[in-house]
């Protein structure tokens, strides 16, 4: 049933592969507009599946995927047999960027995956994984609440812990109350 | 075919959710819960305040498992600064943790049990718990929104009549499990509301990220203590409970059965307490996070909470994400409720041991 951890991020990487083109532009440099951007902590696009240390990080393999990889990265992990634990954003607005989150954890082998990518923040859309993981659902509609990032392909996109008239996205840095 | 709302304001769902319920005649086409009505932004509280200034802001998540919230915040910090505390202090968070873990399930009997129309079960069920919150009490100086662990440590020792209290009640609980095997369990009305109701399925809870008693009730043997060993759960020796039949019943067999295990924990953890200090001694007075994001997930009372952190390198969190369990155990509701009659999808409710600060956070 455990599949060893190198077999999974070898077959992992095969399949991003051929749906995924490694992301070539690097981040543009942050704006010092005095606002605490983030800017250094976060690891840019790059298509890549790095194993880490559990005891440091708290997860075992940290994939990096474009935006159009994010559905078949789900699928993959679906069919491995893994659960979903949460999605969440990264406000980085020093890099104009959002990144999105997908935490990942398997219900009988000990692994966690994080899977993460980054849209522009002006034009925050992904595509949703609702139809593979039906709790995706309300992770996805959270994080609209919270960031504004649209899910495409949703199919109810409304707000969920926020009021149903809310226009705003607290999470976002430059948030005004 | 009309609208029902259950809730925000009802006896049966534990706080202040609502359920927007299409129903035909006594059966529900539809059940959407509706959360939000005590959303307070923890997560964004995170980011105004440091990282020891957040550690309040956990135990106020899920009111009922606070312990085990601080456990995975204070956890998650000291991962990202590669701090480690003392064995005696592991010892007390995981006796800490168990009686927490008790206490948070002593409500859930009460209340779902008063759910169901039994009002005696809850006095008894209180009176046990308050034995626990006084133990706690005593060495934590709250009652509910326990800050007792540190980044490191604990913030004071525990004395002998804490000890001496802890074997006390470890005594005192299990001939009570068994009065509640004979009075409740067994009962025949008990049985006729939950055997083969609310059914719930292993690959929904995987779909759904449904964990803690509900996954364990779906057969799946799940429990971050043991996949994700954290503290010294590894130097104890207890017993996961599992029942394959994913009914009410089954979810409400594995916390009974949980309480059982929960107590044998307690008494070898006492049995084994090392001496010595209860405090890191190299834990920096200006916390300053490498710059990264890190994560920590522990077995709180209601399944696996997951904290996620982002530090940019200074003092005040860059993100806080709070995973709760009982967020993704509501979340399946709507599915595992359709053609269920209303009495019967009360059950489910309840049977899910719903915390709805903890799903609004």
């Amino acid at each position: 049933m455990t599949l060893p951890l190198p077999d999974l991020a070898a077959e992992f990487a095969a399949c991003l592969h051929t749906a995924v083109p490694p992301a070539a532009s690097p981040p543009e440099n942050p704006s010092a507009n005095g606002a605490r951007t983030g800017a250094g902590a976060a690891p840019a696009n790059s298509g890549a599946i790095r194993e880490v240390e559990f005891s440091a990080k708290g997860f075992h393999l940290d994939v990096t995927v474009g935006i159009d990889g994010v559905v078949s990265a789900a699928e993959f992990l679906d069919r491995k047999g893994f659960a979903l634990d949460a999605i969440t954003g990264v406000d980085w607005i020093g890099e104009q960027e959002m990144e999105v989150v997908y935490d990942f954890f398997h219900p009988a082998a000990p692994w966690r995956v994080v899977a993460r990518t980054r849209i522009p923040r002006a034009t925050p859309v992904v595509s949703s994984i609702a139809k593979v993981f039906p709790g995706a659902n309300w992770h996805e509609r959270e994080a609209h609440d919270f960031f504004g990032i649209v899910f495409s392909g949703h199919p109810q996109l409304e707000p969920l812990l926020l009021p149903e008239d809310a226009t705003y996205h607290p999470l976002k840095k430059d948030f005004q109350p | 075919m009309f609208t029902l709302n259950l809730g925000p304001q009802h006896p049966a769902t534990h706080g202040v959710l609502r359920v927007k319920m299409t129903m035909d005649g006594e059966y529900i086409r539809r059940a959407e819960p509706v959360p939000g009505y005590i959303h307070r932004m923890h997560e964004k509280m995170g980011e105004n305040r440091t990282w020891a200034q957040y550690l309040p802001n956990t135990s106020r998540v899920d009111y009922l498992s606070a312990m085990h919230y601080t456990h995975a915040y204070v956890g998650v910090v000291e991962r990202a600064l590669g701090l480690k505390p003392p064995p005696r202090a592991e010892y007390i968070r995981v006796i800490t943790s168990e009686l927490n873990r008790i206490s948070s399930h002593l409500v859930w009997l009460g209340a779902f049990l008063l759910d169901l129309g039994g009002f005696t079960p809850l006095l008894y069920a209180f009176d046990d718990r308050e034995k626990i919150l006084d133990l706690l009490e005593g060495i934590t100086g709250a009652r509910l929104t326990y800050c007792y662990y540190r980044f490191g440590g604990l913030c004071n020792d525990v004395d002998d009549t804490f000890v001496r209290g802890a074997q006390e009640f470890v005594a005192y609980m299990r001939p009570r499990l068994s009065m509640y095997q004979t009075l409740v369990t067994d009962n025949i009305i008990l049985q006729k509301r939950l055997v083969g109701i609310g059914l719930i399925t292993s690959e929904q809870c995987r779909k759904y990220g449904a964990t803690g008693p509900v996954i364990r009730g779906s057969g799946v043997a799940y429990d971050v203590r043991r996949v994700e060993p954290y503290s010294v759960y590894p130097e104890l020796d207890f017993d996961i409970p599992v029942f394959p039949e994913g009914d009410s019943m089954a979810r409400y067999r594995v916390r009974m059965e949980e309480m059982a295990q929960s107590l044998r924990i307690i008494e070898q953890a006492l049995a084994r307490l090392p001496d010595g200090p209860v405090m890191a001694a190299n834990v920096p007075r200006v916390l300053k996070l490498p710059a990264g994001d890190y994560c920590y997930a522990v077995e709180a009372a209601r399944g696996r909470f997951m904290v996620r952190i982002v530090s940019d390198g200074g003092e005040v969190p860059y993100r806080v994400k709070l995973r709760t369990p009982s967020f993704s155990n509501l979340s399946l509701f709507e599915e595992t409720s359709r053609g269920l009659l209303l009495p019967d999808a009360i059950a489910l409710l309840g049977s899910l041991d719903l915390v709805i600060p903890d799903v609004d956070r």
